[in-house]
Formats: structure tokens, C-alpha cells, sequence
């Protein structure tokens, strides 16, 4: 492409980070009707206003989801990107993969595509940038025949992502990958075929540094955790000490709740574990001397969303702790309840924090189950406006019978 | 006549099993990591209790590849790490090495092809590379965006790309946009987000609405009530006064675009996290209300972004995240040593505002 023919964009071929321009570009050399893609950009940019149209709704056989239609405003002068669609292709747990895997994609998407994708999409998809209403069929055929599928869209649950967990993480206190395979396959029909009132996202982090934004960004977060002591190698606290490493400033000073101690002298460390909220921040800066606990589990957070409709939410502490091993019974039989209880009372178009901020968390708390705990609040509430059942009390008195029996006395 | 077999409709296998692809060194060590450590910035060690070693080299992605880039970055792959390679969830490419030595060489290889190395941190030494930008699609392929996506997180890796390259700032910072207030890419737990707004109601077609909206629940869909249904001309009425441009009616009702390339903008957030470390993980908070919408390189949103990093840069105590440091120094100073104007649209005025009025005397001048 020449650059006086997209003036705006080669302005994003120049500077040291690698330009997404150019990788536009490089589907046009090989798919010349790409090139109305770049047309259709520089339009944007000079315009500053999108040229795709509102929806389409266009999928595979047997699935409701997966595929985002999209049109063109500009079908006529850009007839290359008239229809361009995307495919969301779901995933291997915690993104790993063989040239071989990426290969069959790229030539499966070579096929039947534009040849563009995002590694990955925000929630954790493969996306097949733009195709055809044509191709969808036969590329996801192909696709599914090679052993992938596609994940999830609109009101349904939404592909699970998990950090690179026990793979390559010290840090990994629950196998995060096994847990997101494993709900992946249980739940392909909630994946496929929308059925609930919004979207609904699970993301299962292995350990309270969060690396795939669980807490916020999940309506079911699971977040590795351990309840026992932290274990420490005091040789492995001498050799950090030696080599530099100022303990004092770097750890103690930073714990939250200033459960630790540092003897200089001997270059030991001691841990009030009872007052320890495991932050993981003496364990991220000390890795070698300081390791999680053997009693294992996860937290579950829900209600995590982005701002619409009533604003931005971080999931909220629902279950403490909870069993997170094979076969996942306890997880699932929660989340079952959840949307349960969603099935019956969410409102088109409301995820589950604001159906659980509606209705209160103490009902929703009894409908999935779940004992009170003071770990799920920060604080207790200020005002006394609290609901009590009938099974609550005693036999209700009536004032007027006291009253007037008084008065007749 | 004999029928064609019908060849088995293939569907709900879902992803393949993530171990078809992991090193073996990985499978022979899964679970069993004992440390790692940052041996430059880029390249990281992992150590499993056998004392296997895995080593990783960290790439930054424009996050939209074309399937020729990522052949090449699988012939690196086949080159150098026997064809394995992972994403990070921050849209990084990793290349996952056993033999230490093969480490310079595919760091020459991949920066020749335009990807620099880099976004680690090291914890123990307290310093700290910013990562990748995690990002929306915008006019590259959406339908409700009040920005582009790409070009302005382009702008700004270019000009915050040393720090992605050393490992140079105090703690770590997560930078992250989105395009629009529906927030696909979530960034509203950041240390710095970009968002996406529009600034003028929908613009309502009765025609486009009688055709392909559904009124009952494109009016039960405004959060603040502005809008309500016309029933004689099947359409739908915007009360401008109430309208917050949040986009929930124009993703519910084609025939409502809120777009207006001349009044829609960014809206810069601060001092989020998501990481438990040290701090509790929290939002972030609306710092600049409003920044034109300015392609192809957003000058006042990358000189906004990089006048709170390096104001946060130069003051932070080691690992000290920017919502840290605003707990330590104050909201006040915030704005001062950034030179953030203060402006009244930072003061909440939607869902239960009280929370974040102050009520005690103790403040800073």
C-alpha cells in the first residue's frame, strides 16, 4: 500500500512498537480485497466515526452464538469487507500451543478468511478477524474437524480463560488449567446456545495476584487460595539477605497486616500466620523462601462486571473457601445454583451483580446455599433496615389487644 | 441408488485438551515449580523442584496479527523451542525455551521481525517493565465505539515503549482501554484506563427503530430512565436532560447511535488494581472527564497518560502501584504533581455517590 493513499494510517506504521497497520497490510498483499479494510479505516479515522454496521445475525448450525456479525455502511465503496464477520474460536486453556496447532488455524483461516486475528480477544478467545456469511459453515466444518470449537457470545456463558497456573507458575495454588478445561466441556451447551437474561463469565485465577483479571471481570471468579501457614526456608531468607536483598523495606514494611518480622541479626523471618491475609506479597518478592501453604482451595468472588447498566463491579467474596480438585463437584453445583436462581429472577439484560444488589444478598445467599460468613463483607452494614422471616420470631402480640385490654382494665 | 454417507456433523467438542500442547518439560514439571527469576528484562527462569528449567521470552503483540506474522513466529518457535509457545493474558507472545543458549538468538530473531522483548518484572529487585496494553477492537471491527482502539494504544506503546523494554518503574502499572462504556476489555480495575465515551444522546431514527427494535425492553434498558416508549409512532423519546450516553439503548436498538465524531472522547481512570498484593484490589476512578478524540495519535491522551506514569514513576516507593500511592500522598496531590486539572465531573453524581464524599477534617494543602 502506498502511503499517500492512507495518509492517517501510515502515521501508525511509524514509532518502535510493532503496528497493527502493518499487519492489515500484510492480508492485503496476500488477499488483495483486504485492502478495502485499510479503505474503510482511513475513512474512520478521517471521519472519526465507525463504519460497521449494528449487528447480523449470522451463525453455525446447532450453535447461537460464537460468530459476530458485521456489515459494512460502506459496502459499495469497500465491496472486500461488505460482510466481516467474526469467528470466536475457543481457546486451549491458558494459551499455549504447538506451530503445528497455530499453523492449522492460520491455513484454515488463509482458506475461508481474511487472514487477520487478535491473539486473543478480551475474553480469552482465538479471533478470526472477517468473513463471509458463506464461509462461516464450511470454516467452522474444518475447524471443528481439526479439533477446535468455537466459544461463547451473547446472553451465554462466556469462554472460561485461566492463568498459566501449575504450567509455569510457582505461584499456582489450584490447577487452573484442568478447572477451566474441565467447566468448558461440562457447560458446551450453556457456551452454544444463549438461554440465560446477559452474559456469564467464569475466570479462575490461580492465586490472589489475579493475572486474568478474575475479580473484576467475571460474574464467577475463582481465585486460588490456602488457609494453613505459610512455609519458610530460612536458608533461602539468609541467601536473599546476602545477596541484597533489604528485607526490612522490601517485605516487612509492605505486609498489610504487619504480621511479619525480620530478626536482622539472624536473618530469620517470622509470620503471625493467624493475622496473615495472604496478599502473596512477601511470597512474590521472596519465592524461593516463602511458599503458600499445603491447604489448598479457592475463593469464589461473583458479581464482577464492567460499568453498564448501574456501574462497575468487583466480585464480591460469596464463598470463602471452597475444594477445588477433580472432579470439581463443589464449583459446579455452586454455579448451577447461581443460575438457578437467575433463571427465575433476572430481568432481560442484567448480570448477576445487579439481580443479587435488586433482590439482596441475603436471599441470594439462601438461595444458592450459602451460609453468612465474615470474611464476604469488608464491614457490616450501618443501618438496621434488615428483613426478618416469620420462622425468625415468636408469636406475634398485637398492640391494640395490650392496649385496649389496658384501657378496660 | 445408493445415498451418499452423510458425513458425521462435528459440534460441542470444545477447546482441545491444553496438554496436547505444553513442552514436555512442563509435563514432567506441572505443579511442581519452585521459582523463577528475571535473568534480563524479557527472559525469565523457572526452576521446578527437579531442578528442570524452563525459560521464557517475553514478545509485546499488537494483539492483531495476520496469520502470516504468526507463521513466522512459528518458524521461531520450530527454531528455537521445538514449535511450543503460549499468549499471556495481557496479549504478550512467550517463547518457551530448554536450552539457555538458543535465548540471544531468538531475542535477535524476533526483534528483526519488529517485536520487542520485553514487559517482565523481578518482585525481588523491585523493578518493574510496563506490560502490553490490553485493548478493544474499535473501528477496526465494532459497532459502538466512541474511539478506536488499536491506533491509541499504538501511540501510546510507541511512546511509553522504553519502559516496556527496561524494567525501569517502581511497581507495576497496568495500563488498558476500552472504546466504550460496554467495556469488553473490562478496564475498569487498572492502574490507568482509556475509555470511550460519548458525550450526546442517542440519536433516534423512527424508521430504523420501528423497524428492528423491540420498544419494551429498549426503554426498560436505560439505566437512568430516559427514555420513554411512543407508542402511536412506535418509536422511542429521549429525555435529553436524564440521558448519561451510557450506549445501553443503542447496543439493545440499532436505530439509536449516540455517535458524534466531534464530541465524543476519552475519559482517562486511575488508580485501579487487581492484583491482592499488599492493598485490597479496587476500581479505578474517573481522574480526566473528557479528552478529544484526536487520530491518528491522540496527542493529549498519550501526554495525559505519560504525565501520570512518570509522576508516578519518579515519586513511588518500591512496588508501590499508583492506587498506593494516591492511599499514601492523597487524592490531592494527585492531581497536583500530575497536573490533572480538578474538574466538578469528578465528583460522582450517579448511583449512591455518598461513599466517595469526604467526611473528616483531614485532608492536605
Amino acid at each position: 500500500m502506498s502511503d499517500e493513499e492512507f495518509p492517517l494510517l501510515s502515521e501508525l506504521k511509524k514509532g518502535p512498537w510493532p503496528s497493527f497497520v502493518k499487519e492489515i497490510e500484510k492480508t492485503a498483499e496476500k488477499k488483495p480485497e483486504m485492502k478495502d479494510l485499510l479503505k474503510q479505516l482511513e475513512r474512520s479515522y478521517e471521519d472519526k466515526i465507525t463504519y460497521w454496521k449494528h449487528g447480523g445475525i449470522v451463525s453455525v448450525k446447532g450453535y447461537g452464538g460464537g460468530v459476530i456479525g458485521r456489515y459494512s455502511f460502506l459496502a459499495k465503496e469497500c465491496p472486500g469487507v461488505a460482510e466481516f464477520h467474526t469467528m470466536r474460536v475457543n481457546q486451549p486453556a491458558g494459551w499455549f500451543y504447538t506451530s503445528d496447532a497455530l499453523r492449522t488455524i492460520c491455513d484454515i483461516w488463509e482458506k475461508y478468511g481474511s487472514g487477520l486475528t487478535n491473539m486473543h480477544g478480551s475474553t480469552g478467545d482465538i479471533i478470526l478477524l472477517g468473513t463471509t456469511t458463506q464461509n462461516l459453515q464450511p470454516c467452522f466444518n474444518e475447524l471443528a474437524k481439526n479439533g477446535w470449537d468455537l466459544g461463547g457470545s451473547g446472553s451465554a456463558l462466556r469462554t472460561p480463560s485461566a492463568c498459566v497456573g501449575p504450567a509455569r507458575c510457582e505461584f499456582a495454588l489450584i490447577d487452573t488449567l484442568e478447572l477451566c478445561y474441565d467447566l468448558t466441556i461440562t457447560y458446551q451447551d450453556e457456551l452454544h446456545r444463549p438461554m440465560w437474561p446477559y452474559k456469564f463469565k467464569f475466570k479462575i485465577a490461580g492465586c490472589p495476584n489475579d493475572c486474568v483479571a478474575a475479580k473484576a471481570r467475571s460474574d464467577f471468579a475463582i481465585v486460588g487460595t490456602w488457609k494453613d501457614e505459610i512455609k519458610i526456608n530460612q536458608e533461602e531468607v539468609k541467601k536473599y539477605a546476602e545477596a541484597g536483598v533489604d528485607i526490612k523495606t522490601q517485605v516487612v514494611d509492605n505486609c498489610p497486616t504487619k504480621c511479619i518480622e525480620y530478626d536482622e541479626e539472624k536473618k530469620e523471618l517470622k509470620i503471625d500466620n493467624s493475622n496473615c491475609v495472604r496478599c502473596m506479597h512477601c511470597i512474590n518478592v521472596l519465592p524461593k523462601a516463602l511458599k503458600p501453604g499445603d491447604e489448598r482451595g479457592a475463593v469464589i468472588l461473583m458479581g464482577g462486571k464492567a460499568p453498564i447498566l448501574e456501574g462497575p463491579v468487583m466480585g464480591w467474596v460469596v464463598v470463602p473457601f471452597i475444594k477445588a480438585e477433580k472432579p470439581f463437584d463443589e464449583i459446579k453445583e455452586l454455579a448451577e445454583a447461581v443460575w438457578d436462581f437467575w433463571d427465575e429472577n433476572g430481568k432481560f439484560r442484567e448480570r448477576l451483580a445487579e439481580l443479587i444488589e435488586r433482590v439482596g444478598m441475603m436471599r441470594f445467599l439462601e438461595a444458592i446455599g450459602v451460609e453468612p460468613d465474615p470474611r464476604m463483607i469488608k464491614e457490616p452494614r450501618a443501618n438496621p433496615f434488615y428483613f426478618w422471616r416469620e420462622e425468625d420470631l415468636k408469636e406475634r402480640t398485637n398492640p391494640w389487644e395490650i392496649w385496649r385490654r389496658a384501657e378496660s382494665e | 441408488m445408493a445415498s451418499e454417507p452423510v458425513e458425521e456433523y462435528i459440534s460441542d467438542i470444545g477447546p482441545p485438551h491444553y496438554e496436547k500442547f505444553l513442552p514436555p518439560v512442563i509435563k514432567n514439571n506441572y505443579g511442581k515449580w519452585a521459582y523463577h527469576e528475571v535473568l534480563k528484562p524479557g527472559v525469565l527462569v523457572h526452576v521446578a523442584e527437579s531442578g528442570d528449567k524452563i525459560y521464557t521470552v517475553r514478545v509485546g503483540s499488537p494483539r492483531l496479527l495476520s496469520i502470516y506474522t504468526i507463521r513466522e513466529l512459528c518458524d521461531i518457535a520450530d527454531k528455537y523451542c521445538d514449535g511450543y509457545l503460549r499468549f499471556t493474558s495481557r496479549n504478550n507472545i512467550e517463547f518457551l525455551l530448554t536450552d539457555e543458549s538458543k535465548i540471544d538468538p531468538l531475542i535477535e530473531e524476533v526483534e528483526k521481525l519488529g517485536f520487542p522483548v520485553g514487559g517482565t518484572w523481578d518482585a525481588t529487585k523491585a523493578k518493574y517493565a510496563l506490560s502490553n496494553i490490553v485493548h478493544t477492537q474499535g473501528w477496526i471491527h465494532c459497532h459502538t465505539p466512541a474511539i478506536d482502539a488499536s491506533g491509541p494504544v499504538k501511540a501510546l506503546m510507541d511512546a511509553l515503549f522504553d519502559h516496556f523494554k527496561n524494567m525501569d518503574l517502581p511497581g507495576l502499572c497496568r495500563i488498558s482501554l476500552a472504546c466504550c462504556l460496554n467495556m469488553c476489555g473490562a478496564v475498569h480495575a487498572s492502574d490507568i484506563s482509556l475509555v470511550g465515551i460519548h458525550r450526546t444522546p442517542p440519536m433516534v431514527d423512527d424508521d430504523v427503530v420501528r423497524r428492528t427494535c423491540e420498544l419494551p425492553s429498549t426503554v426498560a434498558g436505560c439505566p437512568t430512565g430516559a427514555l420513554r416508549p411512543d407508542m402511536k409512532n412506535k418509536t422511542i423519546k429521549v429525555d435529553k436532560e436524564k440521558c448519561m450516553y451510557c450506549g445501553n439503548c443503542y447496543t439493545m436498538c440499532p436505530g439509536m447511535p449516540l455517535f458524534d465524531p466531534e464530541n465524543g472522547g476519552v475519559a482517562i481512570l486511575a488508580g485501579g488494581k487487581l492484583s491482592d498484593a499488599r492493598s485490597p484490589a479496587r476500581l479505578s476512578k474517573v481522574v480526566v472527564p473528557y479528552l478529544p478524540n484526536n487520530p491518528p495519535r491522540w496527542p493529549e491522551v498519550v501526554d495525559t497518560v505519560k504525565a501520570i506514569l512518570e509522576a508516578w514513576a519518579a515519586e513511588a516507593k518500591p512496588h508501590e502501584r499508583i492506587a498506593e500511592w494516591i492511599d499514601r500522598i492523597g487524592w490531592e496531590k494527585f492531581f497536583e504533581k500530575t497536573g490533572i486539572e480538578f474538574k466538578v465531573q469528578l465528583i460522582d453524581d450517579f448511583r449512591q455517590p455518598r461513599h466517595t464524599f469526604r467526611t473528616t477534617t483531614q485532608f492536605r494543602w
